[in-house]
């Protein structure tokens, strides 16, 4: 009744993708918390975009770029000899710009929020600016790293429409669950889609239950030993 | 008045300077700071030149004044825009030369007015903080004899968070101090310590100073602790030095009205100079009424300064320092003998504030106005005079309590 190919397939999606936007979204999270270029604002305003834009319409110019018509298109064939559209990388490089802002907002916020006396302290006793964010910026950014993670994971699990432009429906491909239950739904397979959806549901639920509340722990900040 | 309040008590405080050498070897080599540089924030400019010996100079000056902004500037947190900093052979910061040295790199140990604490890591691992280029045993080592010396090795293993004002200060020094800098900063760093706990603070910093001899720059803008500290004294308003010197000369003959406000005049005068006499070491001084013409001028016998005849000046007189008379007084060693009249009387709190008008001659004459002075007497002082508005009185000022200011 349940599609254990699709579920497996988004599960994995949505790893891929939240790590790589935890391991990209932190010097982009750094630089807008402390850069102070004047045309800071732009790139604030490129990564928030996802949120207020169509998926169709950010799918739609990702399907451009990934094509062979695109720069970017015609170096990846002529690196592989195919293209990335409709394909599971593909669908990666379409979800991580998608989730982008859920991560990176969270990231910038608590980075932003960290005292700047704390940061001056460490650079007076030493610190290079690589060890004063490991050492101190980091650790007390915690609760926000962990949110912007679970939101971007969760973000991932559920997404649709840019899944549909640059992903196709290929099973075991580009099929995700969101799209399996579009899929039965059309079919009039509600009993299917029902078990899908309540499945994805549950699931979302106990992942972000368990994220936030490891993260109610995170902000009785304790010492290390 | 509040001179003689002075905060290191009078018995040195027990030091083990055996634990305190041991912190670090380091041969004392007498560095200098000398800063002369250009900040501007909007209106805001930060304009100084200076030196600083080693040991402790004080940064005096009301909030706004820019002590802050100096400090940060000398450790690389803000950078100027003009100007030089050198401290001895390190230069870490020239303008013209194009070197502006990282934080990291300036060997400036800094302690901030809020601490900054590391509030996620435990004592040692803050105090530690700054050795991460040694080895582990090392880092031991040395932390554990600061903590030591500090006298807070039993909080090692407490989180920054839960310990005490005071621990938090000493924490902070500490953390500092064991990274061996070759000059200090501190913003006020105990500001919010009870008089024994700061002074106890202070005698050990002067203690690890004893074998460190580095520039302290030390910023207050309590006068307790300009005298309680000070070898030498900086004076800072609106962004620019104002006066510089012994915390007696800068603090008690200040020469400039900003400075004779902080440090509490109540009267303020414009004065000319009348007449000069080096060989008795005084001069006589001409109030300016900026009311009507006075009938009697007042004058005064100040101190000498470098000063000409008919030159102007301003001369500052503490309200607590003037003696009041309901007759003219005689055989006074004091040379200002000043007739006047009382205008008002106000209590305030447990001291009766005067008002004199002076220099008005005789009687008849009431539509000519004077000089205001005030005086500060005692409750019991009023009573047993008499004092009421109209009484005429004789004010006894003391030479050295004119204060020549610049105008």
């Amino acid at each position: 009744m349940i599609n254990w190919q699709t579920f497996w397939l988004t599960l994995q999606l949505a790893v891929i993708v939240s790590s790589a936007l935890f391991l990209l979204g932190l010097p982009i999270a750094y630089w807008i918390a402390f850069s102070r270029a004047r045309w800071k604002f732009m790139v604030e305003a490129i990564v928030a975009l996802p949120i207020v834009l169509p998926p169709t319409v950010l799918g739609f110019y990702v399907l451009v770029a990934l094509g062979p018509h695109s720069p970017f298109g015609r170096w990846w064939i002529s690196l592989t000899g195919h293209t990335l559209a409709f394909t599971f990388p593909g669908l990666v490089i379409g979800s991580f710009l998608y989730s982008l802002p859920f991560s990176v907002q969270p990231f910038a916020a608590s980075f932003s929020g960290v005292d700047r006396r704390l940061i001056a302290a460490s650079a007076t006793l030493g610190a290079s600016p690589l060890r004063s964010f490991f050492s101190v910026v980091l650790p007390l950014s915690v609760p926000g790293l962990v949110t912007g993670m679970a939101l971007s994971f969760a973000h991932t699990m559920g997404e649709f429409g840019v899944v549909l432009m640059v992903g196709g429906n290929i099973p075991g491909v580009t099929r995700t669950v969101s799209i399996d239950i579009y899929d039965r739904v059309q079919a009039s397979d509600y009993a299917g889609a029902n078990a899908t959806a309540l499945l994805l549901l549950v699931l979302c639920f106990v992942l972000l239950a368990i994220v936030y509340g490891a993260n109610r722990k995170a902000w009785a900040v304790k010492p290390v030993e | 008045m509040s001179e003689s309040r002075i905060l290191v008590p009078a018995q040195p405080a027990p030091h083990e300077p055996s634990a305190l050498i041991a912190v670090s070897a380091r041969k004392p080599d007498a560095s200098h700071l000398e800063a002369s540089f250009r900040k501007r924030f909007g209106d805001f400019v930060l304009d100084i030149e200076f030196q600083a010996s080693p040991g402790f100079t004080i940064l005096f000056g009301a909030s706004g004044a820019g002590k802050t902004t100096l400090l940060d500037c000398v450790a690389g947190l803000t950078q100027p825009e003009a100007g030089r900093i050198v401290a001895g052979k390190l230069c870490m910061f020239d303008q013209p030369r194009h070197i502006n040295l990282p934080v990291a790199k300036r060997r400036v140990g800094y302690v901030f007015q809020t601490l900054a604490l590391f509030p996620h890591l435990s004592v040692e691992r803050n105090v530690a903080y700054g050795l991460a280029h040694l080895p582990q045993a090392e880092r031991k080592t040395r932390s554990a004899a600061i903590l030591q010396a500090f006298r807070i090795g039993s909080l090692a293993g407490r989180s920054a968070r839960e310990i005490s004002g005071g621990e938090s200060q000493r924490v902070a020094l500490a953390r500092t101090l064991v990274t061996d800098p070759a000059l200090l900063l501190l913003d006020e760093p105990l500001a919010a310590l009870d008089v024994a706990t700061k002074a106890r603070i202070i005698d050990d910093l002067r203690e690890w100073n004893r074998s460190h001899c580095i520039p302290i720059l030390y910023v207050t803008h309590s006068r307790e602790e300009v005298f309680a500290l000070g070898e030498s004294v900086i004076v800072l308003d609106r962004g620019r030095i104002i006066a510089r010197g012994s915390p007696h000369e800068v603090m008690t003959a200040p020469l400039q009205e900003t400075v004779a406000q902080l440090a509490g005049f109540e009267n303020i005068f414009d004065a000319t100079v009348e007449a000069v006499h080096p060989e008795r070491g005084t001069m006589i001084c001409r109030i300016i009424s900026h009311k009507e013409r006075i009938s009697d001028p007042v004058l005064l016998e100040t101190p000498l300064v470098r000063a000409g005849v008919a030159s102007t000046l301003r001369v500052g007189i503490r309200a607590g320092d003037i003696l009041l008379a309901t007759s003219l007084p005689e055989g006074l060693s004091a040379r200002n003998v000043i007739p006047g009249r009382v205008r008002s009387l106000e209590q305030r709190d447990m001291i009766v504030s005067c008002r004199v008008e002076c220099g008005i001659a005789g009687s008849g004459q009431e539509l000519r106005r004077g000089v205001d002075m005030e005086v500060h007497l005692t409750l019991a002082a009023r009573d047993s005079l008499g004092l009421e508005p109209g009484r005429p009185v004789w004010l006894v000022i003391k030479t050295h309590s004119c204060h020549l200011m610049q105008r």
